[in-house]
């Protein structure tokens, strides 16, 4: 049967089909789909875990019990989870094993560019990367494969143009590989030096043997066209290239990032006049070939940093470039913002109005950077507001104790915050961290986590009591605020900033999308009592806008929060709701 | 046949992953390859937001470039005007009139430029602008602007209205089908 489907949803349906049984993941744009379509299929275990790192010891160890398994996290994600990847790689798997990892070239919704292939090489695991949905579903059941027969993790990599586009996949029915019997190994599972000392040269081994495999496996083919220019390229930049080319020159299609083959390249290099290399992000391929000893043109040309383009490759490359037209009025940007009803917006107005130094974290809440809130002063990676604020106060003291806040959400702090939390406690700064916890892992579309009370089946589920959590960890001070009441929001930093201990404050209101979440009618603006002060517009709402001199709410976006009422000196916002 | 482009463009939370399911399930079922590609994530926040949809016999890059776009469909008249050096010299663009100002609008850093529907035409492009979100209101519900929308849009293809139906039954819920059949017949005869 022919679907049209998402690259994420085409992951899953290539593991419900190669059999796989046990998923663990974190979600983290652009890999969440992956584990969303796959909870759809009974037969397959799924589950959030708390971070990437648990996912993938998770995965390790369904694996090690005899059932395929996989974990999806985002190309940061595999920072987190790299202490397992780069041992697991000596242990080999039991039964298969498969790491979905999505990069983010041009960070449509990440901190940075990394290129995860780097990852691959360091651990030394094969990786494999698919150009479109086809691929993803055929390389997922192929990962399967290699990973049983080569004895190792396989990496599958996505990347946000791949897992965000849908395109057609011909569906196959579920194969149900028998449970390998589980075999106590300490000379193979337990890694202490002397075992892994010996496990060492296997890797290299199953590294030869992967390049021989890449030498000659279709995963890797020659599309020979015209030969004035033949191009080694991947991924989407695939797709590119065949877009401003088509069979005009020659094409080296590589499905496999690592390792890459050797004679094959060498082979092509000798076919064709020009040698280059299409690829996003860093020039692994390009110095592979170098490495070789080849004449290669590749990063002389085009870009390390964002997405390519067929325009860009057009443009860069000598093919057709296509331009449009355009008015002559600048057109102002439209940057992404807290939506109306955000229960963030009052706690950031709040930060701002006190010009608190914010240590930020990664989360819908990072938008408390932008103008006109702006109470943010740094965002780093998942969890480093806590820690940070240590080494902040640490280093000035009772300077910046008074006046300095982690910020970090619920999912976050799960994530990696508590550690961060412990380290307060246990090394002793005066520090104020804020937990926003609106209920739910926002920014990657609504997953549940440890804190919510729910499973990723929307199921009741294990529940991790916040309040409970930060006394055992040796705060006294904890206490909950609703950042909807501005005047209680302001109390809770004051007093918390001023005391002379560390303290958690948890501001706490469900996201205003979630669908339980009950709207308040919408506000309207009495403009005979607005006196177009613009107070209202402190705290950046996209509902509020000033037309002819007053403010105007736009009843499709309000959700009655009643944050901006707060801040009217002359009571000119009155609500909709019908009296009665 | 040569790859044919549509561009559906708007503000993040508008409706246009519906519009492009229903695009994509459309052309697919004529038998065409087709790759659509949409944008997940934080700049759904409220942000600009792109979906690419792509067919023909065989559809190479998920994406559009710059005068590429026979269609560009827009929720957002700043949004049309954004995208506007996307459309194909013959292009159409197909516009709600609705106007959402931007947060640097808001805040008064920029201004929200004036008659953009006459300048995109003194600029050479074909443009369609209706108040979409008036129809869609009138159909019952604000957020069918987007089936509105492809109500508009599917004055411009030589397709039989069955197909259009049929893919609204595949990709709209039960509940709202009523609805959105409406929306589509009012931005259609609009």
């Amino acid at each position: 049967m022919r679907q049209l489907m998402l690259g994420n949803a085409a992951v899953a349906r290539g593991l419900y089909e190669a059999g796989c049984c046990v998923i663990s993941s974190y979600p983290g744009t652009p890999s969440t789909e992956i584990t969303e379509e796959a909870v759809k299929f009974p037969e397959i275990y799924c589950e959030w875990a708390p971070n990437e790192k648990v996912a993938m010891e998770v995965a390790f160890g369904a694996c090690l019990a005899g059932k395929r398994s996989f974990c999806a996290m985002k190309h940061v994600g595999l920072n987190v989870a790299a202490d397992p990847l780069y041992t697991m790689s000596y242990t080999g798997v039991n039964a298969g094993l498969v790491i979905g990892v999505a990069d983010d070239p041009g960070m449509h919704s990440s901190q940075n560019e990394q290129d995860s292939r780097h990852h691959a090489i360091a651990a030394k695991v094969p990786m494999l990367e698919p150009s479109d949905s086809a691929e993803a579903l055929a390389f997922a059941k192929l990962a399967y494969e290699l990973s049983e027969q080569f004895d190792t993790p396989v990496l599958l990599k996505m990347c946000t143009r791949v897992a965000h586009s849908q395109s057609l996949v011909e569906l196959s029915d579920r194969a149900e590989p028998e449970m390998k019997p589980y075999e106590k190994q300490i000379a193979k599972y337990v890694m202490m030096p002397g075992n892994a000392i010996r496990r060492h040269p296997l890797v290299e081994e199953r590294t030869r043997k992967l390049i021989d495999y890449a030498e000659t496996s279709p995963v890797n083919r020659v599309e020979m066209g015209g030969t004035k220019m033949g191009i080694i390229t991947s991924s989407t930049s695939y797709q590119y290239v065949k877009e401003v080319f088509g069979d005009t020159v020659s094409v080296l299609k590589l499905g496999m990032a690592n390792p890459l083959p050797v004679k094959l390249i060498k082979d092509f290099a000798c076919k064709v006049e020009k040698l280059v290399v299409v690829e996003e992000m860093d020039p692994i391929i390009e110095n592979h070939c170098k490495a070789l000893g080849l004449a290669v043109s590749g990063k002389d040309a085009l870009p390390m940093e964002g997405e390519f383009s067929q325009n860009l490759v057009a443009e860069k490359l000598g093919g057709a470039v296509h331009t449009g037209r355009s008015i002559d009025d600048p057109i102002p940007p439209r940057p992404p913002v807290m939506c109306a009803g955000c229960p963030h917006r009052g706690l950031f107005y709040t930060l701002s109005k006190n010009k608190v130094t914010v240590l930020g974290d990664i989360g819908c809440y990072t938008l408390g950077a932008v103008a006109p809130l702006s109470a943010m002063d740094m965002t780093l990676c998942m969890g480093a507001s806590i820690s940070a604020i240590h080494g902040f106060n640490k280093a000035r003291g009772a300077e910046s104790e008074g006046k300095t806040v982690a910020v970090i959400g619920d999912s976050t702090v799960m994530h990696s915050g508590m550690t961060g939390l412990a380290n307060i406690a246990y090394n002793q700064s005066n520090s104020t961290v804020i937990i926003l916890d609106n209920s739910i892992t926002g920014m990657t579309g609504h997953q549940q986590n440890p804190t919510t009370g729910y499973n990723i089946k929307g199921d009741p589920a294990g529940k991790i009591d916040l309040e409970a959590l930060c006394k055992a960890m040796g705060f006294q001070r904890v206490r909950v605020v609703d950042p909807y009441d501005l005047k209680a929001t302001d109390a809770a930093i004051k007093e918390e900033l001023a005391a002379d201990e560390p303290s958690v404050i948890i501001s706490r209101r469900p996201c205003a999308l979630l669908k339980y979440v009950k709207h308040e009618a919408p506000l309207t603006v009495d403009t005979a009592k607005c006196v177009g002060c613009r107070s209202c517009m402190k705290i950046g709402c996209p509902a509020i806008s000033i037309k002819e001199g007053k403010a105007h709410v736009d009843a499709t976006l309000c959700v009655g929060c009643g944050v901006c009422e707060q801040l009217c000196g002359v009571k000119a916002f009155q609500s909709t709701k019908k009296e009665g | 046949m040569e790859t044919k482009n549509i561009m559906i463009v708007g503000v993040g939370g508008q409706g246009s992953l519906l519009a492009s399911k229903l695009l994509g399930h459309l052309l697919m079922e004529q038998g065409y390859d087709v790759k659509v590609s949409e944008v997940h994530g934080m700049s759904q926040r409220g942000g600009s937001v792109v979906t690419y949809v792509r067919y023909g016999d065989k559809v190479s890059s998920p994406v559009i470039d710059k005068g590429e776009a026979d269609y560009i469909v827009s929720f957002e008249l700043l949004e049309a005007a954004r995208w506007l050096s996307y459309l194909k010299p013959d292009g159409q663009i197909v516009t709600s009139t609705q106007q959402i100002d931007p947060m640097p609008v808001i805040t008064g850093a920029a201004s929200y430029p004036e008659n953009l529907v006459e300048k995109m035409r003194s600029a050479g492009a074909k443009v369609d602008a209706l108040d979409c979100l008036k129809l869609a209101e009138e159909a019952g519900s604000a957020k069918a602007v987007n089936i509105v929308l492809m109500g508009r849009l599917s004055h411009y293809f030589d397709l039989p209205d069955q197909a259009w139906q049929e893919s609204l039954e595949a990709m709209v819920p039960p509940k709202f089908l009523e609805l959105n059949k409406r929306a589509f017949a009012l931005g259609k005869n609009a």
